[in-house]
């Protein structure tokens, strides 16, 4: 990739986040229940978007491996699921920081949050098998079945436990969401879908270094970038 | 007419996983070290669970199905992990591979065998379950042995699957749990609350879309471990 067009995606990011927050702290109404704290939400939100897009893109490169081996896909799945890790983190750190002062817990076993946290264990057992195997071939082979059956997972997590919930009580929190709120939720969500997409593009760089320096011989998978065409990695991004 | 020798004969799907059962099925018989150590690791979890509450009998009643299906999953680990250890002495995993036969069939083969021994676990714990914990079986035995085979099918799927990963990697005893206890979450709850209904009533009618659950678990991850699982073990 250019770095032009590297650091300036996260200039833009930075620029778009900063806007995002400013109308967020400063622009919109507060919320007519929750006051001040409700503005969370323009970064909280945000966050899990991307956390959620970052994991479907690695189940995409997982799929995609699968069909077609090579160390590119195996290299944007790796950066996709520690991206994903990090933002879905974050994103709980914020939810729980927002449920205190609203719900009166930081914690509470509602569908989202199960699912979620179930989701982040499910992704740090992904890391840590990436961490455990040694062969990178095996290991894209095998993170690349752990990351399907992990994603097919979410899904099941979601609606069982609500359905589960369902027969009990029910705690959950509709928000409307009103139009001058709309627009700085919308540009910070930009700001960070830059961010991300800076992250995700160093990350992959990386990973996909890493994989050239593991394989001795470059070529033992069709489709590669041979090793003499890494002094030009701007190619391979 | 022809007097040329017969030539070996591939060997289908069925008949594979028939023929690596009944090897797995004798090496345990012959054994019986992987039945003796969960029994008894399954025991010592269920006698923990009471000791953990003290003796409050009616917390005990009430959570048994959990206390149940959590026994046979901390055994599953064990159970899992042994069925491919087995395979790693002496490179037993290559000849295995190394047959004619189809690769899927190595899963199914597995998979059905650690059913079959967890299922057999959880028949011997049911009595023992239900002296500790003083429950008794309200709706019918038919209904806690549905749940049962439909729970330990899905710990046996996914689980086989991970098993097989696992067995090759560096702290394995780690990574198993790791991966296979978020996953197999819906299953444990489906299962669990099932069992309890059984054991306390089910007033509502609500067993069947637990089962039903359970079954679409079964039917996604007997699916995907099949189609998936060739690719594991190629070398």
């Amino acid at each position: 990739m250019n770095k032009f067009i590297k650091w300036g995606l996260l200039v833009l990011a930075l620029g778009l986040l900063g806007a995002g927050w400013w109308l967020g702290l400063a622009w919109a109404p507060p919320d007519r229940e929750m006051g001040d704290v409700q503005r969370i939400m323009y970064v909280h939100v945000p966050l899990q978007w991307m956390a959620m897009l970052a994991m479907f893109i690695n189940f995409v490169a997982a799929v995609a491996y699968l069909f077609k081996a090579s160390w590119k896909l195996d290299s944007a799945a790796e950066a996709s699921a520690e991206i994903g890790l990090v933002l879905g983190t974050a994103g709980m750190i914020t939810g729980a920081i927002w449920g205190r002062p609203t719900w009166g817990v930081y914690w509470s076993w509602d569908p989202r949050l199960t699912s979620e946290a179930i989701m982040l264990v499910t992704y740090t057992g992904y890391l840590v098998l990436r961490r455990f195997v040694e062969d990178p071939e095996k290991r894209a082979t095998w993170s690349a079945v752990v990351a399907i059956i992990g994603a097919i997972n979410l899904p099941i997590v979601w609606f069982s436990v609500r359905w589960w919930r369902s027969l009990h009580q029910v705690q959950s929190s509709p928000r409307t969401v009103d139009p001058e709120m709309v627009l700085p939720l919308r540009v910070s969500a930009f700001g960070m879908l830059f961010i991300t997409l800076f992250f995700m593009a160093v990350r992959y760089r990386q990973a996909l270094a890493e994989r050239q320096a593991e394989v001795a011989l470059p070529d033992a998978l069709p489709g590669d970038v041979p090793m003499s065409a890494s002094h030009n990695p701007s190619k391979v991004a | 007419m022809s007097t040329t020798p017969p030539r070996p004969r591939a060997i289908g799907l069925v008949a594979a996983t028939l023929a690596l059962l009944r090897k797995d099925l004798l090496i345990e018989w012959r054994t019986r070290a992987r039945l003796n150590a969960i029994i008894f690791f399954a025991l010592a979890t269920l006698l923990m669970f009471s000791f953990a509450l003290g003796p409050d009998t009616k917390l005990l009643e009430k959570n048994a199905g959990g206390y149940f299906w959590l026994a046979i999953l901390f055994a599953s680990v064990l159970a899992l992990g042994e069925s491919f250890r087995v395979e790693s002495e002496n490179a037993c995993m290559d000849g295995v591979r190394l047959a004619p036969a189809d690769a899927r069939a190595i899963f199914l083969s597995k998979a059905l065998g650690n059913t079959l021994l967890l299922t057999a676990l959880g028949a011997l714990l049911v009595p023992v379950m239900v002296a500790l914990y003083g429950v008794r079986i309200v709706t019918s035995f038919m209904d806690l042995g549905l749940i049962l085979l439909l729970g330990c099918l899905a710990l046996s799927a996914p689980g086989t699957v991970y098993a097989a990963i696992s067995s090759n990697a560096r702290a394995r005893d780690v990574l198993l749990p790791l991966l296979l206890f978020p996953l197999v979450i819906p299953a444990l709850l489906s299962a669990a609350k099932a069992t309890t209904l059984v054991l306390q009533g089910d007033p509502m009618n609500q067993f069947n879309s637990w089962l039903g659950l359970l079954g679409g678990f079964n039917l996604i991850y007997w699916g995907v471990g099949f189609v998936l699982f060739p690719r594991i073990i190629e070398d």
